[in-house]
Formats: C-alpha cells, sequence, structure tokens
C-alpha cells in the first residue's frame, strides 16, 4: 500500500487526551468510533485548523506538520479539502461562486479538475445559479463536497457530510460519493460513526476510542472482529442489539443465465445471488447478518437455500441472554458469524471445535452497486 | 422653505465634517470591533471602557483633552505645527476630529455585534479551500459584516452632525469655518429674537437625522438580503 497521509498527533483538551498514530493508503479510509473519540479533533489537525501539541503529519512525503522541527502549514498551504458536518456554505455568494471559490488558489501544477465534471458528477447543475440558504440539507451538502473537489486537494477530509440529513437524503447523497470516489483519483477520509456507510464507503478504515486507535487495516477485517462489535454498537446505536454480521468482499465470478442468479466468490466461499448486472470480475462487498444464518449439524440436503457452508467452531459466544453467536471457520480460513438461540445451541450441542454446517438465508451487497441497493437478496 | 446663507453655510458644513469623521473613524473602528469580537487578551475589558468613555464622558470634556493633545501647544498638537504646519485646532478638520471621537463608540458597537453574528467556522472553511487570511477577510468576514458597517457608519454620521459640545470646544464656533448645524442654532438661539431661525435649524437638523436614519435602515435591510434571502 503506498502511504498517502502519515499522521502521529497528540493533543490535550481538557481532561481528553487524544494520542492517535496511523499510515492511510489511497481510496476512501473510513475514520471510525463513537462520538467523543476524538475524530473530529483528527481531521482538523490534519486540515491545520487545530495544532497539535506533538506530533508530526505527512502527506506525499510533504511535511505539514512536525512538532520537532517547528513545522505547521498554514490550513491554505495544506492542499487538503475539507467538508463540514454542516456545509458551511457562504451564504452571501451563489452555488456558483461557493464551487468557484478555492479555484484561484490551485497551484498551476496540480492536476486540473473540471468544473463541469463535478457539476456534473454531483448533480448540481440546476442550482448553479441558486443562493445557498434555500437550498435544502442533501442539495448543500453536495455543493460542499463539490466545493472542496474544486481546489484539486491532495486528500478530502469528510467529517460526517450525511449525519445532519434524514435517511432518504443520506441514501440520496451515498451515491454522489461513490461516484465520486470512481471518477477522480483523491483519497478520502470519511469520517463517520454509521457501520453501514462505512461499510458501503470505505476500503480501510481506523477505528478510534477515546483518543486512541484501536484497530486499523482492512475494512472487513476489522468490521468481522468480534471482540471490536461492542464499539461498533456504541458507535452506531441504530444497530440495537448489534448481532454481528461477516462481511466479504467478493469478485462477480459467473452467471447463470437460465435460473438468472450469479455467483459471488470471496475469501473462498462462493455465494448464489439473484441475478447482478455486474461484468465478470467486478468487485463488490457482501455483508451477511448473523441472524441470516442458520446451523445445522448434519450435511442440509433437502433444503431451499442454495448456500450453505461447512466448518467446524471457532468461537461460542453465549454471554447475551437468549442468544449465542457462534462464529465458523471454514477449510478456506474464511469465517462466518451466526446467531442462534441458546436453546438451540443446548438442542444442537454446539462446541468449539464442533463439525458444523452454515445456511445462509439472504446477503446483502453493501458495496458495489451503482444502482440503489436491494436492501437484501434472497438466496 | 428656502435656506438663508447662514443656514446653507452650515449644513454644508455640517454634511462635510460628518463624512470626514466617518471616514477617519471607519477604518479604527473596524479594526477595534474585530480585536474584540474575536481576541481574548488580558486588559479586555480596560480596552473595551476606553472605546466607550466618549459614551458617557462629557463632550466638553473630550473637546478639552482634544485641545490638550492637539491644541497649538498641545504634545502632538506643536510637534504637528512645528513638523508640517499643521493646526488642527480651530479647523473644519479639527471639528472633524471631534466628532470622529464622539462617534466611535457607537460605531464599534454596531460593527462588533455584526462580526459577532459571523459563524469564524465560515472563514476556516475558506482557509481550508486555499486562501489566505487577507483574502478570507476581504471575501468573507467583510461582505458578512455589511450590515453592521452600514449601521455603524450612519449611526456615527449622525452622531456627528449632531456634535456640540467637543466640536465647540475644539473647533470653536467660526461661521463658515466650524460653525455647523448645532453651533448655528447655539448661536441663534443666543441672540435676542433668534428663536424662529432657531427653530428652522432645529428642524433642518431632525430632517437630515431622519433621512440618514431611514437612509441606513433600506440599505442594511438589502445588505441582510444579499446575504441571508428573504424579506428579512
Amino acid at each position: 500500500m503506498t502511504t498517502v497521509l502519515s499522521a502521529e498527533i497528540e493533543q490535550q483538551t481538557g481532561d481528553f487526551h487524544l494520542g492517535a498514530a496511523f499510515d492511510l493508503g489511497p481510496g476512501i479510509s473510513a475514520l471510525f468510533g463513537p462520538s467523543g473519540a476524538g475524530k473530529t479533533m483528527v481531521l482538523n489537525a490534519i486540515a491545520g485548523l487545530a495544532t497539535p501539541a506533538r506530533g508530526h503529519i505527512t502527506l506525499n512525503g510533504r511535511t505539514l506538520f512536525d512538532s520537532e522541527n517547528k513545522v505547521n502549514l498554514a490550513p491554505n498551504k495544506r492542499r487538503i479539502g475539507y467538508v463540514f458536518q454542516h456545509g458551511r456554505l457562504f451564504p452571501h455568494l451563489s452555488v456558483e461562486a461557493n464551487l468557484l471559490y478555492g479555484v484561484r488558489f490551485v497551484p498551476d501544477d496540480a492536476p486540473q479538475i473540471n468544473f463541469n465534471e463535478v457539476v456534473d458528477v454531483l448533480g448540481i447543475r440546476p442550482l448553479l445559479a441558486r443562493r445557498t440558504h434555500d437550498l435544502s440539507g442533501g442539495e448543500g451538502q453536495r455543493v460542499a463536497i463539490g466545493r472542496a473537489l474544486m481546489t484539486s486537494p491532495e486528500l478530502l477530509l469528510m467529517d460526517e457530510p450525511l449525519a445532519s440529513l434524514d435517511l432518504a437524503r443520506r441514501l440520496e447523497i451515498l451515491p454522489f460519493i461513490e461516484r465520486l470516489r470512481d471518477a477522480f483519483d483523491i483519497p478520502i477520509i470519511y469520517v463517520s460513526h454509521s457501520l453501514n456507510e462505512v461499510i458501503r464507503l470505505a476500503d480501510t478504515a481506523v477505528l478510534l476510542q477515546d483518543g486512541k486507535v484501536i484497530a486499523r487495516g482492512q475494512a472487513e477485517d476489522i468490521w468481522n472482529r468480534h471482540d471490536l462489535q461492542p464499539i461498533f454498537g456504541l458507535a452506531d446505536p441504530s444497530r440495537g442489539l448489534s448481532a454481528p454480521q461477516t462481511i466479504i468482499a467478493c469478485k462477480v465470478a459467473e452467471h447463470d443465465r437460465a435460473f438468472e442468479l450469479t455467483r459471488l466468490h470471496g475469501n473462498g466461499l462462493s455465494f448464489w445471488v439473484p441475478r447482478l448486472e455486474r461484468p465478470i470480475g467486478s468487485r463488490l462487498r457482501l455483508q451477511v447478518r448473523a441472524t441470516d444464518v442458520t446451523l445445522s449439524t448434519d450435511e442440509p440436503q433437502n433444503t431451499s437455500i442454495l448456500n450453505h457452508f461447512h466448518g467446524t467452531i471457532e468461537t461460542l459466544d453465549a454471554s447475551r441472554a437468549g442468544f449465542a453467536d457462534v462464529e465458523i471457520r471454514m477449510a478456506t480460513g474464511a469465517t462466518l458469524w451466526a446467531r442462534v438461540t441458546q436453546k438451540s445451541a443446548m438442542k444442537l450441542n454446539l462446541t468449539t471445535g464442533h463439525d458444523i454446517w452454515a445456511l445462509v438465508k439472504s446477503v446483502a451487497v453493501a458495496r458495489g452497486t451503482a444502482e440503489p441497493v436491494p436492501p437484501s437478496l434472497e438466496s | 422653505m428656502m435656506l438663508t446663507p447662514v443656514e446653507i453655510s452650515a449644513l454644508l458644513l455640517s454634511l462635510k465634517v460628518a463624512l470626514l469623521s466617518t471616514v477617519i473613524s471607519l477604518p479604527v473602528a473596524i479594526a477595534v470591533a474585530w480585536i474584540l469580537a474575536r481576541k481574548s487578551f488580558p486588559g479586555k475589558v480596560l480596552v473595551d471602557s476606553l472605546v466607550h468613555l466618549p459614551l458617557v464622558l462629557p463632550p466638553v470634556a473630550v473637546g478639552y483633552l482634544l485641545l490638550l493633545g492637539l491644541g497649538r501647544n498641545g504634545i502632538i498638537g506643536a510637534w504637528l505645527d512645528q513638523t508640517f504646519g499643521i493646526s488642527l485646532a480651530f479647523t473644519w478638520v479639527g471639528a472633524g476630529i471631534a466628532a470622529a471621537i464622539m462617534g466611535f463608540p457607537l460605531m464599534v458597537r454596531a460593527i462588533r455585534l455584526s462580526i459577532e453574528a459571523i459563524d469564524p467556522r465560515l472563514e476556516r472553511a475558506a482557509r481550508t479551500l486555499g486562501a489566505p487570511r487577507s483574502h478570507v477577510f476581504r471575501t468573507i468576514t467583510l461582505p458578512l459584516m455589511m450590515p453592521g458597517l452600514i449601521g455603524g457608519s450612519v449611526l456615527g454620521f449622525a452622531r456627528a452632525l449632531g456634535e456640540f459640545g467637543a466640536t465647540i470646544t475644539f473647533a470653536g464656533n467660526i461661521p463658515g469655518v466650524t460653525q455647523t448645524l448645532p453651533s448655528a442654532l447655539y448661536t441663534a438661539q443666543q441672540m435676542p429674537g433668534g428663536e424662529f431661525a432657531a427653530l428652522r435649524i432645529a428642524i433642518l437638523s431632525i430632517i437630515i437625522a431622519m433621512l440618514a436614519l431611514v437612509g441606513s435602515e433600506i440599505l442594511a435591510r438589502r445588505a441582510r438580503r444579499t446575504i441571508y434571502g428573504g424579506d428579512t
């Protein structure tokens, strides 16, 4: 992985101590964690809006901040775009003037960003002549994203850009951010406490809690760690009792035209899902909820469920009343989470090391479709 | 109603003095208002009180202090006189300076309020778009404080039109040189049988002041509409 950003940030605000160090590569990196974890502090330090007490920040080999050598570049010299939680559009300027605000400061040798392309990717052409105060929340955020893009940044910071929007607006903007990722080759740090947004958007993730980096790496690897699930639940209360889920990076392996099915392959597992209009080899991310996985001690013979896998029980977590969360390891090394009632766990006599069959009732494509994502695909 | 030559001369001089005082104090008021609105430093309360002093001090005292400082024998005045041959006391420029000081607190107050109403996060957003501080001030802060600039200027201007005590002490009451509307009114009222002349000047003063206030309200409304839209 080429390193785009390397940061080591230490800062003390009242009782809160931020001490975070991480490297980030290209693509979308999620900065994820409960509120109060210090996510925005990290972004502000990177953007130069706050000065850390100690540390260093390097972007594409260029030192932005270095407490030891007393380097602290002004925010306007950092070439970092920032999309704030609330658009922060300039109220006395038109949408077009907002978009063009930073253009005159773009260095000549920076990659040229085409105004028309930005406007089209974000779908804001009809808004150009409007004033900012009569834009809807979603429109405002798209303009704010466009305004940051037009400065041809080396890195784009997005601080919960969807948090102030209702669910419908969020679903409206997510595809724009995906298009952004595909159309412009700009690394993005995406701060969020919504697991769904992060699973859908991010390549890599940094998990922050109480000012410390708890985990970082490939997004799938982090989401599948059972020990981190309580933090995810803490960060994103919308997940309720938060049954674990398995995230699997897949490629489209084959299409079955006769039965209108598509086979997805990832982590050594194959999933049949209703036909996806995607070319062979395209990448996507599958989300398998533990509650959608049924267990059987015998090989399933007469079942309508297409996707079943053989493995052994790796972990058995019966700490929740009424439920048992079971991690199954396949021969391929892949793991899958299942949630069963404690009654079933008792009846099937589930213990670690036990041979088991996992039947996957449904999977969701969490990432990789250009079209709106169907909530779940019955298999 | 035809104006007499004395009235015309006093009216024109008043407008000239008020305009000068506004032009002198506006840049200083913007700087002081910005510092008071955005910065915290030891002694801020002291600076704030100092700015407000002309509001509560007897105007005569301000005029007297000006004489002490800027008069021909004053500390700065003597230096100005010897170096440049400039004398400010008993000139219309001197009247402008006296009026500027008297209107300064009103101006700072109005501008400071408009700066405090600006979300500093907008300025920080502009910095992340590549704009240096000075450009952010010119293109974001200044346009957004326009309602306060207009309101403050008009308040200062109107205060200068009405200024009497400091002006007469420092600049005198010389017809055609430093005799503004209030001093003309004072003179007329001192003369036997001058009641009607005084009333005419009083009415003239009211008309000018009303025009300035109504004009400023219209301008400020227009500025607010450009910034925030709607019918505010």
